[in-house]
């Protein structure tokens, strides 16, 4: 099939493609060609393919609008194969490949013959204005048969089902000049700030630099726009001080001059990043850009007019029209009518005109247009209808007749005859609307410019907005300001900026705008045809006009209440059409009925940039011990405790079959009580402090006293905010007079440390004293049983007597060799020495330590069986049987309150405030069920009477339990209202399934209550 | 993301560098036992909450780990300044009512923008 008939409206000449090489894409699954340097939205105008989507709600036909962002119907599927799905691409902003392979996102199974156009119809009824805000007013279960309804019917992309092969990374940048969007003003601005050196990035989001300028019908220094383009490109390339990052969308802008840009640097080269050098290249990047002054250049988009089924496809922007013709070489369309409240509509007309196509017509809805651009179309011989609108495009797949006639804007009404004129493409242009969504994102209130007929960005500290986004359109005084941004971004941040000699634009003579937005028709909103405004979610103005009169005034509300400006479209092309409506029907002015605020992200970011590399096994650090491997080698199951990886339990084959959780903690659980067990404790917190006020400062943040703690001594420490509620446990010795070790629990290392800083710094800088982490310097191995005094002598030097290095102390000495601290602390209630040696030696003592103990049955132990011996031996753990609301009375540890401790330590007072003091708080218990088999559920629900009514009161919680292979029977820790004094007295657990468990109140400690067996 | 100068650093650093530590320049009472219930209860739990200029506490926690105090704009999130701990505000809610001149002076040094 020879070119020409393929590409039935594609120009012969102009545009910026390359028609000596041919591309295939298949869309829908048609295939079709086009060229380099189109987009997939001009290779299917192109094609003439009229329908690219159905509409959200009503199931309608839709077709291309827009030739930017802004576009809100040709939103694509993009992938030739599952784990290149991309979902939600603008195809006006997809650069075409060859072997692209796009389907539209809506409107299954078929755009052309759509099924579910009679549901739509259905789809209508279901879902009026509210639909949203009354759905979730409905009970939670009614969501559910909407939602799969809404899903299956509006199909809004799908993410894909297989892992994604490209990778993706993030760049920090600083900048002192930050140029969003490089048209006429980024790049005046550019160029002015560049030449100072300052530090300069420009950011834009199309294939090519040069926004309108590519396009233009305007002339710089006489010749084409675009020469001066690659002219300004061509200096600023060769700057050092200068980053050019084309196919970069800014799509937030964050609280001081925090910009994220999201550049797509392969996805204009196909599905997947090509691979260079046999490295898979980077598809995309999010540059985290701190700007020392950000430039908002982002120009202005084009409001269409709001008539009557301006949603058939060839209802198109006046300025994509003129877009398509001269950047990408096609006619989207035969014979013209152009509806148009201002001058710069008439651009789409004459490039119209100029492409040899027809024009039927240009209707104005101004009734004495006049200026340079009018008076070109009359010199071209087109017919200008004054007064007028297009009140109704007719036709359904795609545009047959414009039904045209005079409006009295004053009285939004029709006050003439309707003629209808026959054509396929409408054009519509309203005027601009600046884009300001960049400096709305921090809550800047934007400003209405009546003369502009626009909101202009509102202030925002370090960012200057210049040229269409600053309502600026005329191209002469678009290139001043930005220059001046320029200048004054570079001298702002300390450069020196001489002034740039600007290319002559053409003056051109404009007359004044008219406001109209919605145009009326013959009959009313409520009961005419569907005026569209938000063509992405559907909403029309008979819904805004509606929802005003259910009462809802805010623009904000109203948006919410019509899904206006939703989801990935985000109001750019309809907002302002929808809020003049909503003043319309309110009778007051559009800044009156609100601002609008845009939210980031501008357009879509694939989640891939988003993550960049932090993913897979980057997706969160992980803390490995120094005798990680050998728990991988020997088979442990891990558990995270925050970064930490510690080993859970280390399960064994027995038969060949490995043991379950509860086989593995019951053995390693009985090798600790009766022969010897060894725990990696390696990761508990441990914070050196030093300095002569050591003493007194632990003595402050610590609930017990500390004063008589001698050198060789260990003391078990509780710590309470200054509420009164344990925050960490942990036992701190004595190295040296003025030198102490502190642990604190796994989790809450960073957390204690920043603590003590907080109350060095803020409350007590008098005190001499210094803290530095040194958890990851040591090693600990706690080897506990009672055969570890005997295993340890083997390879120690330390005197290990019972009465000489007794409970409590601890020593230097050396183990296996190395230079080791050995703490006589016990956390099982067996004999047990704390072994900490230099990290790097760990692996060694370890082994050593295995050498020798297999005569001993040493045995490893993980984390599982050290809850189950520190609960039977009643040990809390902070965090577990503590939840921030629990006093060190509510646990039962009086004896480590010091209440006569001279200093009021942290916690102290609020001991004594009226809370604190409730006879009926929950207090910590033992729990013992009736039933031995039954290992009660930790968070279960205590209840005094089970017969009692639901809501029944609930005394308390369980906060552990466990099985005891030592007991051979269930156990568990609880808190209970005025627990202490209810020992012996049962209560009930009432369960999910109907069950309800009995158990008595005992003490908390299960096993060995006189201590001896950790003293002998 | 705010951007925070850390005045025992001397630089510009990232949020993520920094904790936030809540309402500056609250003082534990020097005499505890002395205090109501009521007066131990405002200073454990009460604190302000203002639409405008604020004082907060940060932590360089990822950096030199140095407490300091921060002037913000709950409005504009702009920060006004930081100062060591232990100083007092150049800039509070009735020196902002005034002309903004006289604050702007008194910024430190290393504000760029
Ligand atoms: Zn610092």
């Amino acid at each position: 099939m020879s070119q020409s008939k393929q590409q039935m409206f594609r120009l012969n000449t102009g545009g910026r493609i390359d028609r000596s090489r041919t591309l295939s894409f298949t869309f829908n699954g048609q295939r079709y060609q086009g060229h380099p340097g189109d987009t997939l939205a001009s290779a299917l105008l192109a094609n003439g393919v009229d329908i690219v989507n159905r509409s959200f709600k009503y199931s309608r036909p839709r077709g291309i609008v827009a030739a930017g962002a802004e576009e809100p119907n040709a939103i694509v599927q993009l992938g030739s194969n599952e784990a290149a799905q991309v979902p939600n691409v603008r195809a006006t902003q997809q650069a075409l490949f060859d072997g692209l392979t796009a389907c539209s996102t809506n409107g299954w199974p078929n755009v052309q013959r759509d099924l579910m156009g009679l549901v739509g119809k259905l789809g209508g009824q279901f879902m009026p204005p509210g639909f949203y805000y009354k759905t979730f007013m409905a009970p939670a279960s009614m969501w559910l048969t909407y939602e799969k309804y809404i899903r299956k019917a509006a199909g809004l992309g799908r993410s894909p089902m297989e892992a994604d092969p490209d990778s993706y990374d993030h760049f920090n940048q600083h900048c002192d000049v930050l140029v969003v969007g490089a048209g006429a003003a980024g790049l005046a601005a550019a160029l002015a700030a560049a030449r100072s050196g300052a530090r300069v990035i420009v950011a834009d989001e199309q294939e090519e630099m040069g926004g309108s300028l590519l396009a233009s019908r305007e002339t710089l220094e006489g010749k084409p726009a675009d020469q001066w383009v690659a002219r300004v490109l061509g200096e600023l390339a060769s700057y050092e001080n200068v980053t050019l990052l084309p196919r970069t969308t800014a799509n937030g802008y964050h609280d001081h001059n925090f910009v994220t840009l999201h550049e797509r640097r392969t996805e204009h080269l196909g599905d997947t990043a090509p691979v260079e050098n046999g490295h898979r290249q980077v598809r995309a990047r999010l540059h985290r850009v701190r700007a020392g002054q950000v430039i908002l250049s982002t120009g202005a988009h084009e409001r269409p007019l709001v008539y009557a089924g301006n949603d058939v496809p060839g209802n198109l922007l006046a300025g994509a029209v003129s877009t398509y013709i001269r950047r990408y070489g096609v006619a989207p369309g035969r014979k013209l009518v152009l509806s148009t409240s201002n001058d710069y509509g008439y651009r789409a007309a004459l490039d119209w005109k100029e492409a040899g196509c027809e024009v039927v017509a240009i209707v104005d809805a101004r009734e004495a247009p006049a200026g340079d651009w009018v008076d070109a179309a009359r010199a071209q011989g087109i017919k200008i209808i004054t007064g007028s609108a297009v009140i109704e495009a007719k036709g359904s797949n795609r545009v047959t007749a414009a039904r045209v006639a005079k409006i009295d804007i004053d009285a939004f009404k029709v006050s003439g005859p309707v003629q209808e004129l026959a054509c396929d493409t409408i054009a519509s242009s309203g005027g601009y609307s600046p884009v300001i969504h960049l400096a709305s994102h921090t809550g800047a209130r934007p400003t209405w410019r009546e003369d502009i007929l626009g909101f202009v960005p509102g202030l925002v500290k370090g960012v200057q907005a210049c040229g269409g986004a600053k309502g600026t359109y005329t191209l002469g005084d678009v290139l001043a300001e930005g220059v001046e941004a320029g200048i004054r971004a570079a001298a702002t941040t300390g450069y020196t900026a001489q002034t740039v000699s600007l290319p002559s634009a053409e003056r051109l003579q404009q007359g004044p705008a008219v406001a109209l937005f919605q145009v009326p028709h013959e009959k009313s909103t409520l009961r005419g045809p569907k005026q569209f405004v938000d063509l992405q979610n559907d909403v029309t103005a008979a819904g805004i006009e509606l929802a005003t009169r259910e009462g809802f005034e805010s623009i904000e509300h109203i948006k919410r209440y019509t899904a206006m400006g939703f989801g990935t479209d985000q109001g750019k092309l309809g907002n302002i059409n929808g809020m003049a409506i909503a003043a319309r029907c309110l009778k007051r002015s559009i800044p009156e009925v609100g601002t609008t605020v845009f939210r980031p992200n501008y357009t879509p970011v694939t989640f891939g940039a988003i993550v960049g590399r932090h993913c897979r096994d980057l997706f969160d650090p992980e803390r490995y011990t120094a005798l990680h491997h050998w728990h991988v080698e020997r088979g442990a199951e891990f558990e995270d405790v925050g970064q930490w990886k510690r080993p859970w339990y280390y399960p064994q084959k027995v038969n060949g079959k490995a043991e379950t959780i509860q086989e593995a903690v019951a053995r390693e659980c009985l090798a600790v009580r009766e022969k010897v067990g060894i725990l990696d404790a390696s990761t508990l917190g441990k914070i050196d402090i030093q300095g002569p006020d050591a003493r007194e400062f632990l003595a402050r943040v610590y609930t017990n006293k500390w004063e008589k703690l001698a050198v060789g001594k260990c003391r078990y420490g509780l710590m309470c905010k200054d509420d009164g509620m344990v925050t960490d446990d942990g036992v701190t010795s004595c190295l040296a007079e003025n030198h102490f070790l502190m642990t604190t629990t796994t989790g809450g290392a960073a957390a204690i440390l920043e603590w003590l800083e907080l109350w060095h710094q803020t409350e007590w800088p008098e005190l001499d004293v210094y803290f530095s982490s040194v958890t990851d310097h040591w090693a600990t191995m706690t080897i506990t049983g009672p055969e570890a005094r005997k295993l340890l002598a083997e390879i120690s030097d330390i005197d290990l007597d019972r009465d000489s290095f007794k409970f409590m102390d601890w020593r230097s000495g050396k183990v296996a060799g190395v230079p080791a601290r050995v703490f006589r602390i016990s956390f099982t209630g067996e004999l047990t020495f704390e072994i900490n040696v230099q990290a790097n030696y760990a692996m060694h003592v370890w082994q050593t330590l295995f050498k020798h103990g297999e005569k001993y049955g040493l045995t490893p132990y993980g984390t599982e069986t050290m809850h189950v011996l520190r609960a039977e031996k009643g040990f809390i753990i902070v965090g577990q049987e503590t939840d921030g609301s629990v006093t060190p009375e509510d646990l039962g540890m009086q004896w480590a309150i010091g209440y006569d401790k001279p200093y009021s330590w942290i916690g102290k007072r609020a001991l004594t405030r009226s809370d604190t003091k409730r006879e009926n708080r929950k207090q910590l218990v033992g729990l013992r069920p009736k039933d031995p088999k039954v290992v009660l559920e930790e968070g279960a629900q205590i209840v005094l009477d089970p017969k009692h009514a639901i809501p029944m009161p609930m005394v308390g919680h369980v906060t552990s339990s466990y099985y005891s292979p030592i007991l051979d029977s269930g156990f568990a820790l609880a808190v209970v209202k005025g627990g202490h004094q209810r020992l012996g007295e049962t209560v009930y657990l009432p369960m999910a399934d109907g069950q309800t468990f009995e158990a008595e109140i005992v003490s908390t400690i299960f096993y060995d209550p006189k201590g001896e067996r950790q003293n002998v | 993301m705010f951007y925070i100068y850390c005045p025992y650093c001397g630089e510009h650093r990232e949020e993520e560098e920094f904790h936030p530590k809540g309402q500056a320049h609250i003082e534990r009472p020097k005499e505890p036992e002395a205090c109501s219930d009521e007066e131990w209860g405002n200073y454990l739990f009460f604190r302000d909450n203002p639409r405008g200029v604020h004082h907060e506490m940060w932590v360089h926690a990822v950096g030199c780990r140095k407490f300091f105090n921060m002037t913000r704009h709950t409005v504009s999130y702009e920060i006004l300044e930081t100062y060591k701990m232990g100083e007092q505000p150049s800039i509070t809610a009735d020196s902002q009512a005034k002309p903004r001149e006289a604050a702007a002076v008194s910024q430190q040094e290393g504000v760029r923008a």
